[in-house]
């Protein structure tokens, strides 16, 4: 599946410990879904092991992005072959600021001596931050430095936007978000929604799923998928609680 | 907005591109003083330049001391030890007097500097030129309306010969040839760098600049600056210095003495970049008198052991002193840096802003030296030492001294010292940047506030500096 994110039997250790086990996932592009699960089932080290994050080994399995092998790249070929995390924790970044970041991640997709268009790129990062409701002081603000928890989640989705990545990874992007600003992040998320990007948003509660309406949600257990459904088992979930899917799901 | 003007700046700006340091030309040179260090050593290099007895006899006087004293390994790193001082040519030229035209200028020595961008960058935004290949400047050109002005822009031998009224009375007096073992050395066997007069009330506007270009192997380059802004004068100063590549070590070991008469502005620029087989053991003083001020901006990228603590004698009432430094120590590169501030009249003002980046096995130390004695009233110092390091394996370390006497006179002081984590590296690379991208990123983040006070065509030099150090401590 050359136009899919496509994630087959894939273990991922860290350290002694296994917590990714044989797990299966596909996203086809044009479509979102969302993976829900309780603390502690391996819903970010998914989303760490699939953008390269070192800390962790593969001990078997693959992750292709449309068809290319990721798994074993470094985090920046899979960076630029187009997967993009919107982390849970971002890291501040001192001294640099975001326009500055961004400008660098933009180069970095460029091919080497190609000139940088900075009237365009400052006409679009202004479009977009308008859409986020965002401040254009913020430009001038070092990445996450001093940024409140919604600052840091809609400087993710800024990013976000403004790389257009093939697949986006956003990962507990409510957690954090007052309603106002869940509103205004989700709108973000649905404007780039299409048919050439794939997102595969991991949340812990259906709240988010209300603003970003998911095509498939996947409930997730202890390292693995264990049940998906259409956008009402979320809901279902939601109602059942996390209970009903040791009780009756897992142990399935 | 602030951001679309950098960004034009940045792609607007000079591109002296230092990178391309890394070559050199066939050795040919028509006066040699051979290798080693002996009297004769002395009075041949003398004896080239047609001196007066007295800089002749200064010139031995300051080789005795040299011999006299001793390696400062007491407090300083052991490696000096590993400088062959028997082995070295201390006298490398090719015999003419600098060209006032870069058509003049021999052929080969010509491409190098065209390589590193300096004719350029002096059409672009430079008042004056001078390039200095191993012992001689080859080039050395001024702004007419500034000669007219009476500015004098020359080299030692000229300075001393041709206006002995205005460069004798301060030649070897900010720093005295027993200052250290380096300046002694210097003092006996100096040769190139720049004579400056800026007379009353000039302000310079454009920048001067001198280029210092090491060629040969196993050489010694020992430039000697001395810069007089007469009352009320402006003037900025700026230093460039490459060496190739060498397998063996090579030394580079300057005097710069800087003097601001009243009123006086003088700001001395440096950004280095040696290749890591070169000794940097540099001597700078400046001397603030009243109302003047002296200002250091001092990058040290490169070389394998750099020991350089620009100071500041504040000799003038309401005098200012300034010091910023950033130096950046990769695998096996010791950045021994720092700033010494004497303050010797009341009312007196110094700041001290240094950082220092150490990346894989690169080490870097601070030395700081702040006096204020307790009869003065009203002087105060601020300090702020920021050290940055990338992986387990560098080292950094901080030595302030600061005396300061009297209840009259205040005194801050702050050190820090970040990380680079994995955990922001891993940001980065997932935004698409490499590793070294990513950390060039981070160090040019840490430096930022600094290199804001910097001119525009440097800040962007030694941004690209930084990542090119970055980009090659990428294992």
């Amino acid at each position: 599946m050359s136009d899919s994110l496509v994630i087959k039997n894939l273990t991922a250790t860290i350290g002694e410990r296994v917590i990714l086990k044989d797990f299966c996932l596909t996203v086809p592009k044009g479509e979102v879904h969302a993976i829900m699960g309780p603390n502690g089932t391996g819903k970010s080290t998914l989303a760490k092991v699939l953008a390269g994050h070192p800390d962790y080994s593969v001990k078997a399995g693959s992750a292709l992005l449309d068809g290319l092998e990721v798994l074993g790249l470094e985090p920046d070929v899979i960076a630029r072959a187009g997967l993009f995390l919107a982390f849970q924790y971002p890291s501040e970044i001192p001294g640099v600021t975001i326009a500055n970041f961004i400008r660098a991640a933009i180069v970095a997709r460029q091919a080497k001596g190609t000139p940088f268009e900075a009237k365009a790129y400052y006409t679009t990062l202004y479009a977009q931050m308008d859409a986020l409701k965002m401040d254009r002081k913020f430009t001038a603000r070092f990445v996450n430095e001093g940024f409140s928890g919604g600052e840091k989640k809609r400087c993710e989705i800024l990013q976000l936007m403004m790389l257009k990545p093939k697949y986006a990874v956003l990962d507990e992007t409510d957690s954090g978000l007052d309603i106002d600003a869940l509103r205004i992040v989700s709108e973000g998320v649905n404007a780039m929604r299409g048919p050439d990007a794939g997102f595969l948003v991991i949340t812990h509660y259906q709240r988010l799923l209300e603003y970003i309406v998911p095509d498939r949600v996947h409930i997730m257990w202890d390292g693995r998928i264990v049940h998906s459904g259409g956008k009402e088992l979320a809901l279902e979930l939601e109602a059942k609680g996390y209970e009903w899917v040791k009780t009756e799901l897992a142990l399935a | 907005m602030t951001d679309i003007n950098e960004n034009q700046a940045q792609r607007e700006a000079i591109d002296i591109d230092r990178s391309r340091g890394d070559f050199k030309y066939e050795e040919n040179y028509a006066f040699d003083a051979g290798v080693g260090l002996t009297p004769a050593t002395v009075d041949y290099i003398s004896k080239v330049k047609g001196e007066e007895e007295w800089i002749r006899e200064f010139r031995h006087r300051s080789l005795k001391i040299f011999e006299d004293l001793p390696m400062p390994t007491h407090w300083a790193t052991h490696d000096l030890d590993n400088i062959k001082f028997d082995k070295i040519r201390y006298y490398l030229s090719k015999g003419q007097t600098p060209s006032r035209t870069w058509e003049e200028v021999p052929d080969d020595v010509k491409a190098t500097f065209e390589r590193l961008g300096i004719p350029e960058s002096e059409r672009k935004f430079l008042a004056g030129v001078e390039a200095q290949f191993d012992s001689e400047a080859v080039y050395s050109r001024m702004k007419e309306e500034l000669e007219k002005l009476g500015v004098l822009f020359c080299g030692p031998t000229e300075g001393l010969r041709d206006h002995p009224e205005i460069f004798r009375k301060w030649f070897g007096k900010v720093i005295p040839a027993g200052d250290n073992k380096f300046a002694a050395l210097n003092s006996a066997v100096f040769s190139g760098g720049s004579f400056i007069y800026i007379p009353k009330g000039v302000k310079v506007a454009q920048p001067l600049q001198a280029y210092f270009r090491i060629n040969a192997e196993n050489f010694g380059q020992f430039e000697r600056t001395l810069i007089i802004a007469d009352e009320g004068s402006e003037v900025t100063y700026m230093e460039g210095c490459t060496a190739p590549k060498f397998t063996t070590a090579t030394l580079h070991s300057a005097v710069v003495e800087l003097v601001a008469l009243k009123g006086a502005k003088i700001q001395y620029i440096t950004v280095q970049n040696w290749s890591d087989n070169v000794f940097n053991l540099v001597t700078k003083r400046g001397v603030a008198e009243e109302d003047a001020e002296v200002r250091w901006i001092d990058c040290n990228i490169g070389s394998r052991l750099t020991m350089k603590y620009p100071g500041v004698v504040l000799r003038g009432k309401r005098a200012r002193g300034e010091v910023l430094s950033i130096a950046l120590a990769n695998n096996g590169q010791h950045q021994d840096t720092g700033a010494k501030m004497v303050h010797a009249a009341d009312d007196t003002t110094s700041n001290i802003i240094a950082k220092s980046i150490s990346v894989g096995k690169g080490r870097s130390t601070y030395r700081g030296l702040v006096h204020i004695p307790k009869t003065l009233k009203n002087c105060r110092n601020n300090t702020e030492c920021d050290a940055l390091l990338i992986n387990e394996h560098s080292r950094t370390d901080t030595y302030p001294a600061i005396s300061v006497r009297g209840q009259k006179n205040s005194v801050q002081h702050e050190a820090s010292v970040s990380k680079v984590s994995a955990e922001q590296i891993f940001y980065m690379m997932q935004r698409g940047l490499s590793e070294g991208e990513a950390m060039s990123l981070a160090v040019n983040g840490f430096v930022n506030d600094l290199v804001k006070e910097f001119p525009m065509e440097y800040s962007v030099e030694l941004k690209r500096l930084i990542e090119l150090q970055m980009e090659g401590s990428v294992g």
